[in-house]
C-alpha cells in the first residue's frame, strides 16, 4: 500500500475506534447522567442550531486572534532585531521577557478591561501577549546564530551593518522565526478564546466563542459546547495550515528540513 | 626596474588577547603574479597569516602592506576562499556570485555579465538557477571560487580550500585553478596540508613551524606553468614532493 494511502487510511481508522469507545462510552451510562457526554451526533444537531451564532463568534475569535498574532509577529520581530545588536542588551531584557510570559491571563483580564475596555482590544492584547515570547526567543536565536564564516565572508566585502542584518542574519534566521510562528499559531486561538472568556463582551456583533462558552454553559447546553471546542480546534487547524504554507513556501528551496530524504 | 612587493610581510607578529605569540617575526615578500603555498604543522599560524592580509584581524607587531596600503584600504584588491564553501544555502548559485557585486554596489547588468563569466569560467554555467544543497561538494567549491574572483581581485587567499574533497576533484580542482590562473594575473596566498598540491599549484613554498609560528624554509618551485597532468607523473615533480615532505616531517618534529 502506498504512503499517501496510509497516511489518510491509518489516522481514519484511529478516529472511527475513538467514535465507536465515545459510543460505548455513553451507552453505558445511566439514562439520567447520559447529558453529561452528548454523541457525536447530538453535536452535529447543535451545530445546525447554533450555525449562525457559532459560525459569528468563530469570525469573532479568529479577528482577535489574527490581529493579535500579527502584532506579536511584528512587534516581536521588531525587539528581535534589537536582542540580536548585543549580549549586553539580552541580558537587560531576558528577565522581563520571562516575567511577560508568566503574566497570568486571569488575573490581568480585569485589569485589561479597565485599560482598554472589553471585547476585540481585550482579546488582541491578550493574545499577543501570550504569542510574543516564542517568537521573541526564537527569532533572536536565529538572528544571533548565524554561521561565523557567512559572517567573516561579509565583514570580508565590508557590508554595512544593515546589509549584514538584511541580506544575512534575517534570511539565516528564517527557520527559526517559523519555529516561533508555529508555537505562536497554535497558541493565537486558544489566546483569543481565554481573552474573550475573561475580557470578551457581547456588544456590538456579540462576542467570541469564550463568551459562547460562557452562556452555553450557563444554559446547560452541552452538545454546543462540545460544537464550540470543535470549532476552536478548527481555527487552530486553520492557524497552523496557514503558518506551515507559509513555512514551506520560504524555506522548500533551501532548507535542510524540506530536503527529500526518500530519492 | 625592480617590481615593488604586492604584499609586504614585514616582522609580523600575533598574538590574540594575552595569549602566546601565533606568529613571531614573519618576513614574506610577494611579487605580482607569485602563487605562494604556505604549509607547516597545526598551530604554525598560517590561517592566522591570512587573516592578517585579509585585515579580518590587526597585527601585533611589524607590518604589513598589501598593494602599498594596510589591508583594510585595500579590501577591495583581496578575496578569500574558505575552507567550507560558505554559500548562502538560501541564494541560488547565480545569486550567491552575485553577493560581493552587490555588497559594492555594483549596477545590475554589469552584475549579471560578471556573474555569467565567472560561473562560465568554473564551468557551472548550467547550474545557475540550483540552490546549493543541490549541488557536489566539488561544485559548491567551485561556486564559491566563481564568487571570489567576481570582483576581479589582485589577491586570493584560500585557506585549504579543497581539504575536505576526495583526491580527484582535488587535482580536478587544482587544474582549473590554474587554467583559470592563466587568463589572469592574480596572486595566491594558499595554505594548505598536501604537500603534493602546494608543489603543483605554486612557484614559492613556505614551509613554517610552529609555537611561535615562523618561516622555517622558502623553497622554490622550478616547473613551467601552464602545469598538467604530465607534471605530476614527471621525476622532478616527484622527488620536489619528496624533499618537502621530509622538510614539513624535520620541522613537525622539531621541539618547540
Amino acid at each position: 500500500m502506498s504512503k499517501r494511502t496510509l497516511n489518510i487510511l491509518l489516522p481514519a481508522i484511529t478516529g472511527a475506534l475513538f467514535v465507536a469507545i465515545w459510543y460505548a462510552v455513553r451507552f453505558s451510562m445511566s439514562e439520567e447522567m447520559r447529558f453529561l457526554l452528548p454523541t457525536p451526533g447530538e453535536i452535529i444537531a447543535s451545530f445546525q442550531a447554533n450555525g449562525t451564532e457559532l459560525g459569528r463568534a468563530a469570525l469573532n475569535t479568529a479577528e482577535g486572534a489574527l490581529l493579535g498574532f500579527l502584532f506579536a509577529t511584528l512587534v516581536s520581530s521588531a525587539f528581535a532585531l534589537a536582542l540580536s545588536v548585543s549580549s549586553l542588551v539580552r541580558i537587560s531584557f531576558y528577565p522581563y521577557l520571562m516575567m511577560l510570559q508568566m503574566i497570568p491571563v486571569i488575573i490581568f483580564a480585569p485589569i485589561l478591561v479597565l485599560w482598554v475596555g472589553p471585547g476585540l482590544k481585550s482579546v488582541v492584547v491578550i493574545t499577543f501577549l501570550i504569542c510574543f515570547f516564542p517568537l521573541v526567543v526564537n527569532t533572536t536565536q536565529g538572528l544571533v546564530s548565524t554561521d561565523r564564516n557567512l559572517v567573516e565572508l561579509f565583514r570580508m566585502y565590508r557590508a554595512s551593518r544593515p546589509q549584514e542584518i538584511f541580506l544575512l542574519r534575517a534570511p539565516a534566521a528564517l527557520p527559526y522565526f517559523f519555529t516561533g510562528l508555529r508555537i505562536a499559531a497554535t497558541l493565537a486561538p486558544i489566546g483569543a478564546l481565554v481573552g474573550d472568556y475573561t475580557a470578551g463582551s457581547s456588544a456590538g456583533d456579540g462576542g467570541g466563542l469564550g463568551f459562547q462558552a460562557i452562556i452555553y454553559s450557563s444554559q446547560a447546553k452541552y452538545p454546543a459546547l462540545f460544537a464550540t471546542a470543535a470549532v476552536t480546534c478548527v481555527l487552530g487547524f486553520v492557524f497552523v495550515a496557514l503558518v506551515l504554507s507559509l513555512s514551506w513556501l520560504s524555506l522548500h528551496h533551501w532548507h535542510d528540513s524540506y530536503e527529500r530524504t526518500d530519492n | 626596474m625592480a617590481a615593488t612587493p604586492i604584499v609586504e610581510i614585514h616582522d609580523v607578529s600575533k598574538r590574540y588577547g594575552d595569549g602566546p605569540l601565533v606568529l613571531d617575526g614573519l618576513r614574506l615578500d610577494a611579487r605580482a603574479g607569485d602563487f605562494i603555498s604556505l604549509i607547516g604543522p597545526s598551530g604554525c599560524g598560517k590561517s592566522t597569516l591570512l587573516r592578517l592580509i585579509a585585515g579580518l584581524s590587526p597585527v601585533t607587531g611589524g607590518h604589513l602592506h598589501v598593494d602599498g596600503r594596510t589591508p583594510d584600504q585595500a579590501a577591495a584588491e583581496l578575496a578569500f576562499i574558505f575552507q567550507e564553501p560558505t554559500l548562502l544555502p538560501w541564494l541560488t548559485i547565480a545569486r550567491n556570485v552575485e553577493v560581493p557585486l552587490k555588497l559594492r554596489g555594483v549596477a545590475a547588468a554589469e552584475c549579471r555579465a560578471t556573474r555569467d563569466r565567472v560561473l562560465e569560467l568554473v564551468r557551472l554555467g548550467d547550474r545557475a538557477s540550483a540552490y546549493p544543497r543541490q549541488l557536489s561538494g566539488g561544485q559548491k567549491m567551485r561556486v564559491s571560487i566563481a564568487r571570489a574572483l567576481s570582483l576581479a581581485p589582485k589577491i586570493l587567499l584560500l585557506d585549504e580550500p579543497f581539504g575536505a574533497l576526495d583526491e580527484m576533484t582535488r587535482e580536478h580542482l587544482n587544474e582549473e585553478l590554474l587554467a583559470i590562473r592563466q587568463s589572469q594575473a592574480w596572486t595566491a596566498f594558499f595554505v594548505t596540508h598536501s604537500v603534493a598540491e602546494a608543489v603543483f599549484l605554486s612557484n614559492r613554498i613556505v614551509v613554517m613551524s610552529a609555537n611561535p609560528g615562523r618561516s622555517h624554509t622558502e623553497i622554490a618551485v622550478p616547473f613551467a606553468y601552464p602545469r598538467t597532468e604530465a607534471t605530476r607523473l614527471s621525476r622532478e615533480y616527484h622527488d620536489l614532493v619528496a624533499e618537502v615532505s621530509g622538510l614539513l616531517r624535520s620541522v613537525e618534529t622539531t621541539p618547540a
